[in-house]
């Protein structure tokens, strides 16, 4: 069938504006057309509930760095100590305010404050953890979302959707970890990398470790897992043949602050 | 009526011609905040909320307030209050028009406003506020405009609106108790996670709205023929002073729990606020003039000659608007965000072009308390002639 781009956009428009929404334009363009092209790709990765393991036994810093290095770069997160041209410089205090981060380092005490031992071993307080959103399965960011902007999905993963946020930054308050950062400026003269895969954000919205769902659709590892030669591993909680079960299975781990009832599903071994 | 905020003495003029350009400036450096975003203001990924969404809440309970006017003159026929519930309903609209624009300009996508419509979220208490903000708005001037045109034509207020004055009553705690719950539900954040938070805002309200009213009544007698009334202004003198007394008790009792109980989670937050975190502590001289202020102003209201003599009155009620709103619009915001989740500390404080953006909202506001008092002086006025 032909149509043209404008001639289409007019047509899901009104369809819109009358409360059909796009699909119906489809529909109404190209009937049955729609549902073909959504079937999801053979290959892709899935799981009724995914977790994450951290095993801190075998992250060293260079491999921390890797996976923060990794993701940031397929996400098109802006690193605001190296901007494009040097004359955008900011200063130092702007670069914490504005900061935006999906995994990231933090010591043990700030990781899991208010755990912190008298007598801890001299090596876990030298001990950087990689710390990213935890996926909750009770999430209180996305219970408090007006717009349904972040939500969970089904096979747990909780999602944001940049175009649909209206930036209020309830999810922000909400959230017990520190996981989501909000674009306070534009933050495309600071992405160096000119990675495709996933768009560059607008001003004036949140975003947060999306557990690489567009990798998982293509049937790829999350870039962090990818890169982290083992240290990080992906997997189903409710197969019990699965690798996470295994290292739950036969490693003591921990959680943030779960005393908080959100049920988070990064699982950290130590 | 409507006419009637549009002639005006050369004051008149001159005021408004003050708060419009205010607001001018305002919208001006708004556009700034469209253009580079959320980044001129001192908000941060710690401190996600800031001087915007504090004065929202702190107007909310300006809003609330109007309950204090409207409850004892219908519930109670206190007939008194007759002659002011217009007052007290118009600043009701003016604040909650100022609320709906400090959400607006917190937005960082404005333009998506809608979409809170077309999604609607029910387990969000966003959600709630906005419908009951939106309900409040729309009560208080049906309610005020129907009664004052009433009062213009000399009949008695139609039957039909009725109902509407008494939904008006319980709506309006419940436009403050919403708002409560949009920190009090929040697992991680230990000085707002405490169930005498909505509580500790009505008592608040109950002080400083009628508190202002107070000094408008004053105000609206000197700078215009029409006395709102001595006994009026006494009755108010009274709701400030029980509320304000309740309100350090509540304080109080949140003290007590978070200190005895020792538990960081909590304590952290006051100790930021009232000693300073990690040699950190912008905040902590105005914490401490907020509470002792608004003790001592507390006790003070309890003398009767304090509280009969209007010029005491005055600096008294000032007293009280400007603590609870040091203890709302600056501290209570802040104090959530630090210390962050990871027990760190980055301090937040308002910048320049944070505080003329306020301004202009603040203005606005003004506008539209000016332009709605003058019409409801001046019907009272052609009433009395
Ligand atoms: S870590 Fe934070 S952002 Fe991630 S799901 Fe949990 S509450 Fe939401
Ligand atoms: S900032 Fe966006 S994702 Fe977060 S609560 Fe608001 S609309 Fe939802
Ligand atoms: S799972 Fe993907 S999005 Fe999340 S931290 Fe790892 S690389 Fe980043």
């Amino acid at each position: 069938m032909s149509i043209s781009r404008r001639d289409f956009l007019r047509i899901a428009g009104f369809s819109t504006l009358f409360g059909l929404g796009a699909k119906s334009a489809f529909e109404m363009l190209a009937p049955g057309e729609l549902e073909a092209k959504l079937t999801p790709n053979p290959k892709a990765l899935s799981a009724q509930r995914w977790a994450m393991v951290v095993d801190m036994r075998k992250l060293n810093e260079q491999t921390a760095e890797k996976c923060i290095e990794a993701c940031h770069r397929v996400h098109n997160v802006p690193d605001f100590e190296d901007p494009i041209d040097p004359k955008d410089k900011i200063d130092p205090e702007e670069k914490i305010r504005w900061e935006v981060k999906w995994i990231w380092k933090e010591k043990y005490e700030h990781a899991f404050p208010g755990q912190a031992e008298v007598a801890i071993p001299e090596k876990i307080h030298k001990l950087n953890f990689l710390l990213l959103c935890n996926h909750c399965d009770n999430p209180p960011c996305v219970r408090v979302c007006p717009t349904k902007a972040t939500w969970k999905r089904e096979d747990g993963v909780v999602m944001m959707d940049q175009h649909r946020c209206i930036g209020c930054r309830y999810c922000m308050a909400a959230c017990p970890y520190g996981a989501r950062s909000f674009n306070w400026r534009d933050p495309r003269p600071f992405i160096k990398g000119d990675d495709e895969s996933y768009p560059t954000r607008e001003i004036g919205v949140v975003e947060k470790c999306n557990f690489c769902a567009e990798r998982l659709a293509k049937g790829q590892l999350p870039a962090c897992v990818e890169v982290s030669k083992g240290a990080l591993t992906v997997g189903d909680l409710n197969d019990a043949k699965s690798k996470v079960r295994e290292l739950l299975r036969t490693n003591f781990t921990i959680r943030r602050k779960t005393q908080l009832g959100s049920n988070p599903q990064v699982y950290y071994i130590v | 009526m409507f006419e009637k905020a549009l002639v005006g003495t050369r004051r008149y003029y001159g005021v408004l011609g003050f708060l419009l350009l205010l607001s001018g400036i305002g919208f001006f450096i708004y556009l700034k905040q469209l253009d580079f975003g959320l980044g001129i203001t001192g908000m941060s990924r710690d401190v996600s909320w800031g001087f915007y969404i504090a004065q929202f809440t702190y107007l909310v309970g300006v809003a609330a307030s109007a309950v204090m006017v409207v409850l004892p003159l219908y519930l109670h026929d206190y007939k008194a209050f007759g002659r002011i519930a217009i007052l007290g309903e118009f600043l009701a609209v003016a604040a909650v028009s100022m609320c709906m624009l400090f959400i607006i300009v917190d937005l960082g996508k404005p333009s998506r406003l809608f979409n809170v419509l077309l999604h609607p979220t029910p387990n969000s208490v966003l959600f709630w506020d906005m419908i009951v903000l939106n309900g409040y708005l729309f009560l208080n001037i049906v309610c005020g405009w129907t009664v004052l045109q009433a009062e213009r034509n000399e009949v008695p207020p139609p039957r039909w609106l009725k109902p509407f004055i008494y939904i008006a009553i319980p709506w309006a705690p419940s436009i403050h108790t919403v708002t409560a719950f949009l920190y009090a539900g929040l697992p991680g954040r230990g000085y707002w996670l405490t169930a005498i938070m909505a509580p500790r805002f009505l008592s608040s309200a109950f002080a400083a709205g009628p508190a202002l009213l107070v000094l408008l009544c004053l105000l609206v007698r000197k700078y215009t023929k029409f006395d709102p009334g001595r006994e009026q202004i006494q009755t108010l003198a009274k709701i400030v002073t029980y509320a304000i007394l309740i309100n350090v008790f509540f304080f109080f009792c949140e003290i007590f729990t978070v200190f005895y109980s020792q538990i960081p989670d909590h304590m952290l937050h006051f100790q930021y606020l009232f000693a300073g975190l990690e040699g950190k502590g912008k905040l902590v001289p105005l914490m401490w003039v907020s509470i002792v202020g608004m003790t001592i102003t507390a006790i003070l209201l309890i003398i009767p000659s304090v509280r009969k003599n209007e010029t005491t009155l005055a600096v008294a009620c000032a007293a009280v608007i400007v603590t609870t709103w040091i203890d709302k619009g600056m501290g209570l915001i802040t104090g959530g965000f630090v210390p962050n989740p990871f027990e760190g500390v980055t301090e937040y404080f308002p910048t320049m072009p944070e505080a003329l953006i306020t301004l202009g909202v603040w203005a606005i506001g003004f506008l539209i308390l000016t332009m709605l008092y003058k019409i409801a002086v001046s019907v009272k006025e052609e009433i009395r002639a």
